[in-house]
């Protein structure tokens, strides 16, 4: 069985997460597909957390005999995968950092050529 | 094909060679055009190659060796050019070497021909063996990976037809570019010659690969050219398809 405290202390914490996700969100400073990411995960660990009959449940499934190993699974979970997502998103913006650098030296190496240009035709 | 060429010279750091360089391929050919892209040196790599009348491409910040000698690569494709030839900015390739690695690319024989120091009897080049070691390493990882003869992954000297260059413009590898730009050359189905050519000892600076880390290099290249092999290649045969003939 879920302790009680465990229960309380757990659904606290996710509550605290979703609170800070909706105040990120509000002031701004996370995108749209990062908050929905971090909302779902905050939704998902409240209601593990709450519904304690539930968690229980699963865990017998699961053939789990401590069931808030099942909130430490979860939260595993989606670190892992937010993680891999950050990889994805870090390559991208490598690879457009490179781009972006190689297009504005090849820019500035052509609006010097002429200048140079148009020094030389200068009267 | 027409006659335009563009030497494409990637330099980080090489102020005191890059001069000798560049004049080295006008003596070759002085209609070349030479296209120094400069990786964001400290010291006055760009003011030399343009007081030799390089076009002289400067990166905002350091990109590494890939970077920089694909931006020379977009140069062409920009231009319009049909042949380029890539030379280290350090002076140990020889200019007058590029006639043999042209030759097949005038011919339409190769889309890519790479100067080789091991295809054919022994030269006079002959690295340290902790570096022979690495380079028969890779040549035979690459052949393995592609099921194509190769003899030396590690040469920065080549010359490129206009397929080969659309293909680096679009795709080349990141940080040691050699070994990985092979098998991309070679799944990308582009035919690739390597002729044996002469390379000088460095006049200059010391090698980017040094021996303290040339294990860590071995492992990291290694490991990037099986991640590496196991990429989709589709988009890449798609660039050179749209380059033509």
């Amino acid at each position: 069985m879920t302790s009680l405290r465990v229960s309380i202390a757990a659904t606290v914490a996710s509550v605290l997460l979703v609170l800070v996700v909706i105040e990120l969100i509000r002031k701004r400073r996370l995108k749209e597909q990062y908050a929905l990411l971090w909302l779902g995960t905050g939704i998902v660990l409240i209601a593990l957390s709450a519904w304690r009959d539930g968690l229980n449940t699963i865990a017998r499934w699961l053939g789990i005999g401590y069931p808030p190993a099942i909130l430490f699974a979860a939260a595993t979970l989606f670190v892992i995968v937010v993680l891999l997502h950050y990889s994805t998103v870090l390559s991208r913006l490598s690879d457009r950092n490179t781009e972006l650098a190689q297009h504005v030296a090849l820019l500035e190496a052509q609006v010097r050529a002429l200048r140079d240009a148009s020094h030389e035709n200068a009267p | 094909m027409s006659g335009r060429i563009v030497a494409v010279v990637p330099a980080f750091n090489e102020e005191r060679s890059i001069g000798a360089v560049i004049r080295e391929i006008r003596a070759f050919d002085p209609a070349m055009v030479v296209v120094v892209v400069d990786d964001h040196s400290s010291d006055g790599t760009a003011e030399a190659a343009e007081a030799e009348g390089a076009v002289v491409i400067r990166l905002p910040y350091n990109l590494g060796i890939g970077g920089a000698v694909q931006t020379g690569f977009k140069y062409a494709v920009r231009e319009g050019f049909d042949t380029a030839v890539r030379l280290d900015g350090d002076g140990q390739h020889v200019a007058a070497e590029l006639r043999r690695l042209l030759e097949p690319i005038a011919r339409g024989e190769a889309d890519i021909v790479t100067g080789s120091r091991f295809v054919g009897p022994a030269g006079s080049y002959r690295p340290p063996l902790a570096r022979r070691l690495g380079i028969h390493w890779f040549a035979n990882l690459v052949s393995v990976l592609t099921w194509r003869r190769v003899t030396d992954t590690t040469s920065g000297f080549q010359a490129l037809n206009r397929r080969a260059i659309a293909l680096f413009a679009v795709d080349y590898p990141t940080d040691y570019p050699e070994v990985e730009g092979t098998l991309l050359v070679l799944r990308s189905g582009l035919r690739l010659r390597e002729v044996q050519v002469e390379m000088r000892e460095r006049e200059h600076g010391v090698s980017s690969i040094t021996l303290v880390r040339s294990v860590y290099y071995v492992l990291k290249v290694t490991l990037a050219l099986v991640v590496a092999s196991l990429r989709s290649y589709k988009a890449d045969r798609e660039a050179v398809e749209a380059a033509g003939a």
